[in-house]
């Protein structure tokens, strides 16, 4: 079973961002960068697919710019087999990566593909959903678990209820959550052997894809900042706050 | 113009984020329909049909929809979008698990990109909504022809529950991919009120140590009605299920006050509950982050203050 994932580079999660006073976007001048940690889950998910003997090969693929390189190297030294870089300068919606994964999933034709349920820059959580249906496939989203059963995938899933478990016909897209495992480091030796391994640079105009938008970002703003208020010493001073000061209890 | 809510139900009531979504589609303006689609939903489509503002409820009860299954639903919404002839301006879910799950899907099948998690409205194609786990606010506005939107239901004060008096039309049209099938399911059960719509939320986080310390947070919450959240910390320690995860990825909620135990206030669990009204912090370190946005800070040892407030409330 051929097994595609997609990777994003995106702010490391331990930056706070801050907006540009030009309101423009944020700014992402010579802050840390890496792979979202919801893609990390979904090359460790891969990786042990592999080891299970379940899967074949395993081609990662990112939309981004040049810089995604490295994102990709880093997939490539915990497992990946080879990558396959979309090179996209300028940020893209999910509609256009959606496309343009469709894209490398007809010239690749996996069984599985798995992808992260979000970013952690764009919050957006649709692209797996959206390249799911341009493909006609199913979807197990915020997955916690995932079973190889034959031609199907049984998918268990973190819902606001508790969780679900389904089962996909192959080929299907899987979406990460936080519990369906604890992604590894890479060795050294591995990170040597991954500079080796086969990377392609494609670009939308050759792969044929508009990556025009329907929607477009007015501007870009700080939340209203909430500060810190007072400290208290004891409970019974807490509650008196509570119910004389805030009125909630 | 109208617009398509599709409701969020569960054991056969409506989920109260269906009445912020309803909330949000007021302030986009048009005439409002609410989509059921479920199996047995005769009670949530009568509840449906009382929400303040609904003109039309449209009913799809078929085995088909019994568990929300993307690859059915998703299908069903487009075809009654087209079938009415391009009346809907916009398609609305609440951003519950089955909203982001389904809409997204929607919104590829008309070649638009959805605008997830809008906290606000600013006009009929032009909507606020938090990136970067809500360090930054993005103003955005979308040229499709149907807007596909989820609502975080903190953006939006409900609707009433009653006082609408709605039409009621059956779908009979089934869509029954046949890709994918429901196998079975772990719901959490608890009396307490439904974390996202809680007035009052108790939170634990790695202080609390096990999962058996959260029962003094479950004391707490019993005394002030309130309900039970955790941080990722606590979840992925196993000291509670995944259904009480309040953060970035996990529930985003704004009670009226949050209770924070034990919890370092790491940006990610921030972006779940820094909207609430009035933010208390319990943490033996002075240091935590989380009292930068407590308005009461209270540096103390969690397994005397949580009992000693239970005891006294």
């Amino acid at each position: 079973m051929k097994v595609l994932l997609a990777v994003k580079r995106v702010v490391d999660y331990n930056v706070k961002v801050h907006v540009k006073s030009d309101q423009s976007g944020v700014d992402l001048a010579n802050v840390k960068m890496s792979m979202n940690p919801f893609c990390e889950i979904a090359v460790e998910e891969a990786v042990r697919l592999k080891e299970k003997n379940l899967a074949t090969e395993i081609v990662v693929v990112s939309i981004g710019p040049g810089a995604a390189q490295e994102q990709l190297r880093s997939a490539l030294a915990l497992g990946a087999d080879r990558a396959v870089l979309v090179e996209a300068n300028e940020a893209l919606n999910a509609l256009a990566v959606a496309k343009l994964l469709k894209a490398v999933v007809d010239q690749e034709q996996p069984q599985l593909i798995i992808l992260g349920k979000q970013s952690i820059d764009s919050d957006n959580n649709q692209t797996g959903q959206m390249l799911a249906a341009l493909c006609g496939y199913a979807q197990g989203t915020f997955a916690s678990n995932i079973d190889i059963a034959g031609d199907k995938v049984i998918v268990t899933r973190e819902v606001d209820s508790g969780l679900q478990t389904v089962a996909l016909n192959l080929p299907a897209i899987v979406t990460t959550d936080l519990r369906l495992n604890e992604p590894r480091y890479a060795s050294l030796p591995n990170i040597m052997k991954a500079k080796k391994k086969p990377l392609q640079i494609l670009t939308p105009e050759a792969l044929g894809i508009s990556t025009s938008s329907t929607s477009k970002t007015l501007k870009v703003e700080a939340p209203a900042s909430r500060g810190a208020g007072i400290k208290i010493k004891t409970v019974a001073e807490l509650i008196e706050k509570l119910k004389n000061e805030a009125k909630v209890i | 113009m109208a617009i398509l809510v599709i409701a969020e139900h569960a054991l056969s009531a409506l989920v109260p984020a269906t009445l912020n979504t309803v909330a949000a589609a007021k302030k986009i303006g048009g005439d409002i329909h609410v989509l059921v689609a479920g199996l047995n939903v005769g009670a949530v489509s009568a509840a449906a049909a009382k929400v303040a503002g609904v003109a039309k409820v449209l009913v799809a009860d078929n085995s088909a929809y019994a568990h929300q299954l993307p690859e059915n639903v998703a299908p069903l919404i487009a075809d009654l979008i087209i079938d009415q002839h391009a009346i809907y301006s916009h398609v609305l879910a609440p951003a519950t698990s089955n909203g982001k799950n389904i809409l997204p899907r929607v919104a590829a099948l008309f070649d638009v990109d959805p605008i997830s998690e809008i906290i606000a409205v600013e006009s009929a194609d032009t909507f606020k909504r938090p990136i970067y786990a809500g360090n930054a606010i993005a103003t955005v506005q979308s040229s499709a022809a149907l807007k596909v939107i989820s609502v975080r239901s903190t953006g939006f004060d409900p609707v009433a529950a009653e006082g609408g008096a709605a039409t009621v039309e059956i779908i009979a049209t089934v869509h029954d991919a046949g890709k994918s099938s429901f196998v079975g399911e772990e719901l959490a059960r608890s009396d307490r009120p439904e974390l996202a719509a809680a007035r009052i939320v108790v939170s634990g986080g790695r202080g609390m140590q096990n999962g058996d310390n959260f029962k003094l947070l479950y004391s707490l919450a019993d005394k002030l009605g309130a309900s039970v959240g955790a941080s990722r910390a606590a979840v992925d320690a196993g000291f509670a299920p995944n259904d009480m995860q309040v953060g970035q990825t996990g529930k985003i909620v704004a009670p009226q006050l949050y209770i924070a135990a034990g919890i370092s206030g790491a940006i990610q669990h921030l972006a779940g509950m820094k909207d609430s009204k009035v933010i208390v912090a319990i943490n033996k370190d002075e240091e935590a982050p989380i009292f930068q946005v407590a308005d009461y800070g209270l540096v103390a040892d969690l397994f005397e203050a949580i009992p000693e407030l239970a005891a006294l409330v």
